[in-house]
């Protein structure tokens, strides 16, 4: 057995009724990249908030490099050499690389000393594992893939051995990707130990020499990654046979049911936030648009939505220009009542009233509806018997009509969600992220809901940053790049190394 | 020229609080809480100032005490709005209302002079002080202008340049902006976030109680109810305007004092064409500049990014 750079005994961790973490017990060999993987909500997070210190274990040990230690704040953390790259980056925009880099691990009190210090130390990290980050940059202004190289870059400063990575790539393009791994391959080499969380089981198989399965706060598998097969790991992430495979049918496209064309939009900053977008979509298809998250696609998905207006450029649903439309309801509202339903992106913000029961959001945005109405007032039997119908037959659980749907878990919020949209028989789905924050299971059904949609005529865009979902569900492909469309191509010829060119913007 | 002299006179004078006010304000904020208390911190530090010189018969002693009671409101704030999270507004707005309300009452208890304190003796004051040229100063308004002012004045301008290296060449300034920043960024950097606060808001209450001595010690010589007069408001709106960077912060104070001492000079004065303005919109005049000054640059002004939010650990 090869000496264990972190070890964990039975430790526990609650908090309130929840019980986060069971009995963990495992150990991360020195030297290796470790992958933890589990369904949001399994508890990877929380473990590794207590070994970088920012919880307390109720009980258990912590053994790092052999020796128990408590491991009481992420100070405490830092000086027993253990980093943490946060998924959302840990950066102070306005700051050069160098003042991020020193922040709290500064030499004395003048700063002059210390960045003088650091600047030389970095130049010599930058080399050691070709980081290639310059030290006077405005971090604010640096892509998102440097960036995350400057937390790399903040780990190393201050000695850590064991790196830990919270889902690493979720902002990359998958060449980005490639550069990280590459990086922590290196990393590895020179004998640092990297613990990456992640949900995405090609970067497991990929990168790693072990795997960790967490599912509902405890440890459900420890394995050699050579030894399994991405199968293998869904079934241990789930607890069942998961059919990772969607059977999909060659699409019958029919009529045209959308149509864009020139469409242009600049924000009050006089941004250019979409640049002559335009493309069609026919009933009985699925286009998906593929992108690094905030290349337009939310604005384009606001705009065909009509929840923005755009600046310019023509919009075309059933032959009928919406751009030019006159309402005297909001956009949206008008557009819903046309046949163009809309998933937002942000189930939490844009989908749903957190704080409101499952039938409320059963109905919103469709409150106008007659057969929900008597006279001024609801017709609250309407309702629940309506939202009762969406439970059975998405599967909701639990089967609450009055729950504040806030306590749902993601993938049962989007069941709701989903379900309602549907309800009103619309032509044109318009979906934004589907299955961000749904656990396999969920997603699983949630395609499979989507295909038979399509199959059933509707027409479908389809926006997700998660290449598999987009390269599984899609017929065609528009990937999208600092607001225009930098490509478009049949799901067919589709590879992820294609398209994450084309989402670089290589042409 | 005199006149000239007399207006350049008046501005240090009347910029010298508010300069040490947005100082002090501009710590608070950089650390990512809302000062709008710092008019309450000046007059809570105004009134002890007058109280304390006033019995121990020394300006130090007074001086003392106005740094100690701007502190102590300082804290009070920063109970408010770093320990509970509460919203830092309504924690300003609250402790200025109150400390308008308190200090006349407890005024009105102790000297029963209507609310004021005792005038101060010249001993118990800062006075201009005495340089070995004095001669040469008394006979020169252009150099009286510059050099016949009380050590306060002198105090503030020192401070500017210190607040200016602490901001920017400190390891404490360093953090300080972090924290305002991005605190979770700090807090994962092992950066205690409420330690940097509470720094900073004991640094700016000190300043504040500088502010509020200074117009008892070095200006009136006695605590007259709401006798900052808005001038807390006016600091934040020069920090604002100097987008919470010290130099152009104490340029937006330099322009409002300027103003005023503008306003003073102006008060009656027959303008032709226009004859006498009546002295009310005259004395309006610094508030209605602080509104266009602040209306035409906020669009630019960027403010630290976690100004107002409560620091809550993200896990």
């Amino acid at each position: 057995m090869a000496e264990l750079a972190i070890e964990l005994i039975g430790v526990n961790k609650h908090f309130g009724e929840v019980h986060a973490n069971k009995n963990i017990t495992f150990g991360v060999r020195k030297g290796t990249v470790h992958g933890i993987i589990g369904e949001n909500g399994a508890g990877k997070s929380t473990l590794m908030s207590i070994i970088y210190g920012y919880y307390q274990a109720d009980s258990g040990t912590i053994k790092i490099n052999g020796k128990a230690e408590r491991i009481r704040s992420s100070h405490a953390a830092i000086g027993l050499g253990i980093g943490m790259v946060h998924q959302h980056f840990m950066l102070v925009d306005p700051f050069t690389v160098l003042e991020n880099i020193v922040l709290g691990a500064e030499g004395g009190v003048t700063l002059e000393g210390s960045l003088a210090a650091a600047r030389t130390h970095l130049q010599k990290l930058n080399q050691d594992y070709g980081l290639q980050v310059d030290p006077d940059a405005i971090v604010g202004e640096l892509g998102v893939g440097t960036q995350q190289r400057v937390e790399i870059l903040k780990t190393l400063y201050r000695g850590a051995d064991v790196l830990i990575l919270d889902e690493p790539t979720a902002v990359l393009t998958p060449q980005e990707a490639d550069d990280l791994f590459r990086i922590l391959r290196l990393l590895r080499d020179q004998g640092k130990t990297v613990i990456l969380i992640t949900h995405k089981l090609r970067e497991v198989l990929d990168i790693t020499d072990d795997v960790t399965v967490m599912r509902a706060g405890e440890i459900v598998g420890q394995v050699r990654t050579a030894d399994v097969t991405k199968e293998d790991l869904a079934d241990l992430m789930v607890g069942r046979k998961v059919n990772m495979h969607l059977d999909k049918a060659a699409a019958v496209p029919g009529k045209k049911v959308l149509s864009v064309s020139g469409l242009n939009l600049v924000d009050s900053r006089g941004v250019a936030l979409l640049k002559d977008i335009g493309f069609d979509l026919h009933a009985g298809e699925i286009v998906g648009i593929a992108g690094v998250s905030g290349n337009g696609q939310s604005e384009l998905l606001e705009v065909l939505s009509g929840m923005r207006e755009a600046t310019s450029g023509s919009v075309q649903f059933k032959g009928m220009e919406l751009a030019t439309l006159k309402t005297r309801e909001p956009k949206a509202a008008a557009y819903r009542k046309l046949g163009i339903a809309h998933i937002p992106e942000d189930r939490s913000r844009e989908g749903m009233v957190k704080d409101f029961m499952t039938f409320e959001n059963a109905i919103l945005g469709y409150h106008d509806d007659p057969s929900v109405r008597r006279g001024f007032l609801f017709n609250r039997k309407a309702i629940i018997e309506r939202c009762r119908r969406f439970i059975d037959e998405f599967d909701v659980r639990p089967a609450l009509t009055h729950r504040r749907i806030g306590l749902f878990s993601g993938g049962n919020q989007q069941k709701v969600i989903l379900a309602r949209e549907i309800h009103a028989n619309p032509d044109l789905l318009l979906i934004g992220q589907p299955t961000r924050g749904v656990d396999i299971g969920a997603i699983e059904f949630i395609h499979k809901r989507l295909m038979q949609l399509r199959d059933e005529g509707k027409a479908l865009l389809l926006v997700s940053v998660e290449l598999d979902e987009i390269m599984a569900l899609s017929d065609r492909i528009i990937v999208m790049n600092g607001g225009a469309i930098s490509g478009e191509l049949p799901a067919a010829e589709a590879t992820a190394t294609s398209l994450g060119l084309l989402m670089g913007g290589h042409k | 020229m005199d006149m000239i002299f007399s207006v350049l006179d008046a501005t240090l004078r009347v910029s010298t609080p508010l300069v040490l006010a947005a100082l002090a304000g501009l710590f608070s904020e950089r650390s990512g809480v809302v000062d709008l208390a710092l008019e309450g911190k000046m007059l809570a530090a105004a009134f002890a100032a007058a109280c304390v010189a006033y019995i121990a018969q020394s300006p130090w002693v007074g001086l003392g005490a106005g740094i100690a009671a701007g502190m102590a409101v300082a804290m009070l704030h920063g109970v408010v709005s770093i320990t509970y999270n509460g919203n830092q507004l309504i924690s300003g707005v609250a402790i200025n209302m109150m400390v308008s309300g308190v200090t006349p009452v407890l005024a009105l208890a102790w000297f029963q002079q209507g609310g004021r304190t005792p005038t101060l003796s010249d001993e118990a004051r800062f006075t201009a002080i005495d340089l070995p040229f004095a001669d040469a100063i008394a006979h020169s308004p252009a150099l009286k202008t510059f050099f016949g002012h009380n050590i306060l004045v002198y105090l503030a301008l020192l401070l500017i340049f210190v607040v200016s290296w602490v901001v920017y060449k400190s390891r404490f300034g360093l953090r300080l902006r972090a924290v305002g920043e991005n605190p979770h960024a700090a807090d994962a950097a092992g950066i205690s976030v409420k330690g940097v606060r509470y720094m900073a808001q004991a640094i700016g209450g000190a300043l504040c109680g500088v502010a509020g001595a200074y117009l008892v010690l070095a200006q009136t010589g006695a605590f007259i109810q709401d006798m900052t007069a808005g001038k807390g408001y006016l600091a934040l709106a020069a920090l604002i305007f100097g987008k919470w960077r010290p130099w152009s912060a104490v340029l937006g104070c330099l322009i409002f004092a300027f103003t005023d001492a503008i306003q003073i000079r102006l008060q009656g004065v027959e303008l032709p064409l226009i004859g006498s303005i009546p002295d009310a919109f005259i004395q309006a005049l610094p508030y209605v500049l602080t509104v266009v000054l602040l209306a035409g640059f906020m669009g630019r002004a960027v403010a630290p990014k976690a100004i107002g939010v409560p620091f809550v650990k993200s896990r």
